[in-house]
């Protein structure tokens, strides 16, 4: 592990190094960072396009929408959509995902650090078996566990309740994974020091290691925070009472005829457009963090 | 896998910090440690164990019984069926087996387009992210990548808004005047169409030999079929969606390729691409094979565009063994055939992940002892980005956020 960090810090400092040592670039160079641009303005649109038709169509009239769907120009305005979107179980909807997000977060920040912990630093009998089963359940695909999940909420008798929407997502082994290996990196140096003066092991970690796993930490809630404002499958099979219904669940229903007669695109536009509002905030809040978070493993080797 | 250390073996093998202090010179503090341990790592191993191993061992007792969905699948009144819930998948004729197939069917096409689609546009947007003259990388980025973090539903609702019928596609279409079809209603697979054109056959009637053989359950003109029109809307949605995410695995990687020996082969008179090609791509190399048993494992499981934009519709043609699965058990009440469909995925997974990693040692060894070096310095980081992007990915694509 040791080695793989050298190497790539030594190949990170020669890119440092190489580059006040290149020339001018050439004519040829720069028409290739112009052929870039071209590919990437292009690539942008595609990839910007469909939110940006999105927003304008959520605040068109039904027949502006099906007449001109090109349109990025709402004519005319009108925030009718949102105004039936009110009307609709959309508020219910979108309390229930604030409260499983929040616990759900909440859960797999501290679950997962007590558990990252404990494997990274307390010896304790059997600690390996425990991590190579943290490791299993990591190849285990999620999409097989929907049936056996109903079995198992309906079994211990909380289908269709809030404990059955949170309960199964409170630990998730992948994050157990990314704490381990940041405490891992913390010099052991300083909880010797806490412990010395006589501190339990709950005290050490929860005010000497903790504070420190700050980016570890925030790449948590931001996973947890995405994963489960995103998660549908899982709500599907959790329970059936309409009251309990997330976002993505609901939102999904909205298409299956349940506005009665015609498309209604201005609606799910509105709809789409305000369950990516949260996770987009967060985003472009946190971006760093999330890169960071998709690629982390790659840098801590 | 099982390998129970003591304490001081485990101690050992870390090696990173001293054997001294307080907690492991007092052996009565031994106790402790364990029990602190323990406390620590039991509610992962609760709600792990209780939503994921009980319910796989439940939900393989179901696949071998006929347990309706009503009471306990453990009551005496359920009885146990041995193999026949797999081989009415399998093996019997009848519509459940032509179902489990032609979803079979879907979904490998549709894991045989995605992959590489998906792997080679993120190889090549990572690379020309990665030029060096550019400006405004950072938002080149956040673009490409911004979709990966939104909701699979919102994402679903826009596509259905932009392939419909008169829709912004079809507008467009218009414009450079082709009449576009009418996505989602469309069932004529993408293969029988390019047949068609290229003369092979005629769409309409089929030559008898392909259809009047029956393989499985689905004859062969239905084997041939490729995706259908509105399977390969959602193929575009979700190489769309996933792109970004793997894009970031190959930048993060092309960020350690070694400078000097790309520059080295640029002096001897290498072209570009030469280049990219003796030294880029060979260093790429485990992060692509990362990038594709990523998508290998999420394709097989699509289920939240199915679920949201067809619900297998037209003509069966978007049915995709995950959403059978569910619509067998949830709508008509089949629990054992429906459990019996999800470990045959499991097994299809599992086999073909297994045997991607098995060509991949396999070549390594056959390698020179530079490259196999090189592999062995590289393989625990991608064991790391592996566990860490299922984290990612598993939110995103494949509907296993539990996990």
């Amino acid at each position: 592990m040791s080695t793989s960090t050298t190497t790539s810090r030594t190949s990170h400092e020669s890119v440092g190094t190489a580059q006040p040592r290149r020339r001018g670039p050439s004519n040829r160079a720069l028409l290739v960072a112009f052929l870039a641009y071209v590919v990437l303005v292009v690539g942008a649109f595609v990839y910007l396009y469909p939110f940006v038709i999105q927003i304008a169509t959520s605040f068109k009239t039904d027949s502006d929408a099906t007449g001109n769907p090109l349109s990025l120009v709402a004519d005319p305005f009108t925030i009718a959509a949102f105004e039936r979107l009110l009307e609709t179980r959309f508020p219910l909807w979108f309390a229930n995902s604030v409260i499983v997000t929040l616990f759900v977060t909440a859960g797999r920040v501290f679950f997962n650090s007590l558990a990252g912990y404990a494997l990274a630093r307390i010896k304790f009998r059997g600690r390996e078996a425990v991590f190579s089963a943290i490791l299993a359940v990591l190849a285990v695909p999620g999409i097989i566990l929907l049936i056996p999940k109903f079995l198992v909420l309906n079994t211990i008798g909380i289908y269709n309740t809030y404990p059955a929407l949170i309960l199964p997502l409170l630990v998730d082994a992948a994050g157990v994974f990314i704490m381990k290996q940041f405490f891992e990196s913390i010099p052991v140096s300083v909880e010797e020091a806490a412990r010395i003066d006589g501190a339990s092991t709950f005290r050490t970690f929860w005010s000497v290691v903790l504070p420190m796993a700050r980016p570890a930490l925030i790449t948590i809630t931001i996973l947890s925070f995405q994963g489960s404002w995103n998660e549908l499958p899982h709500f599907i099979v959790a329970s059936q009472d309409p009251e309990l219904a997330t976002l993505t669940k609901g939102v999904a229903s909205l298409t299956s005829g349940q506005l009665g007669s015609g498309n209604q695109f201005p609606l799910t536009m509105a709809a789409a457009l305000l369950m990516t509002l949260p996770v987009a905030a967060v985003f472009f809040w946190l971006q760093r963090y999330f890169v960071t978070g998709g690629t982390a493993g790659a840098e801590k080797g | 896998m099982s390998t129970v250390r003591t304490p001081s073996e485990a101690s050992a093998t870390t090696g990173t910090r001293p054997p001294e202090g307080p907690l492991r010179t007092s052996k009565g503090r031994f106790g402790d440690r364990n029990a602190v341990g323990w406390l620590f790592v039991s509610p992962t191993l609760i709600v792990l164990g209780l939503f994921l191993f009980v319910p796989i061992v439940m939900a393989l007792w179901v696949s071998f019984s006929d347990w309706n969905g009503r009471g306990s699948p453990f009551a005496g009144t359920v009885g146990f069926v041995g193999l026949d819930n797999y081989t009415r998948l399998l093996t019997d004729e009848g519509l459940t087996r032509s179902d489990f197939m032609t979803s079979m069917r879907n979904n490998f096409y549709y894991v045989l387009l995605v992959v590489p689609a998906q792997t080679v546009f993120a190889l090549f947007l990572a690379v020309v992210l990665n030029n060096q003259l550019l400006k405004a990388k950072g938002f080149f980025r956040t673009a490409f990548y911004f979709p990966s973090v939104t909701s699979s539903v919102a994402i679903s609702l826009v596509f259905l808004f932009l392939f419909a019928g008169t829709g912004v596609v079809n507008t467009g279409l218009d414009l450079l005047g082709i009449d576009g079809p009418i996505w989602f209603a469309d069932s004529r697979g993408l293969l029988h169409l390019l047949g068609d054109g290229l003369g092979f056959w005629d769409a309409g009637a089929p030559p008898a030999g392909l259809t009047s053989t029956s393989i499985l359950g689905l004859s062969a003109w239905q084997w041939l079929s490729g995706p259908s029109v509105a399977l390969s809307v959602i193929m575009m949605l979700v190489v769309w969606t996933t792109t970004g995410t793997f894009m970031l695995l190959f930048l993060a990687a092309l960020q350690d390729v070694p400078v000097e020996v790309e520059e080295a082969a640029r002096v001897d008179g290498a072209s570009r691409w030469q280049s990219f090609k003796a030294v880029t791509l060979p260093h790429l190399r485990p992060t692509m094979l990362l990038v594709i048993t990523l998508g290998i494992i999420g394709t097989w499981q699509v289920f939240d565009q199915v679920y949201v934009m067809t619900q297998g519709g037209p003509g069966k043609t978007t049915l995709t063994p995950a959403y059978l699965s569910y619509s067998y058990a949830f709508e008509s009440g089949q629990w054992g055939v429906a459990a019996a469909m999800a470990f045959v995925l499991f097994l299809i997974i599992f086999v073909l992940t297994s045997l991607q990693r098995y060509v991949l040692r396999d070549k390594d060894e056959a390698k020179d002892r530079k490259l196999e070096r090189q592999a062995a310095r590289r393989r625990p980081d991608l064991e790391a980005r592996r566990a860490h992007s299922t984290a990612v990915l598993g939110n995103q694509q494949s509907g296993g956020g539990s996990l």
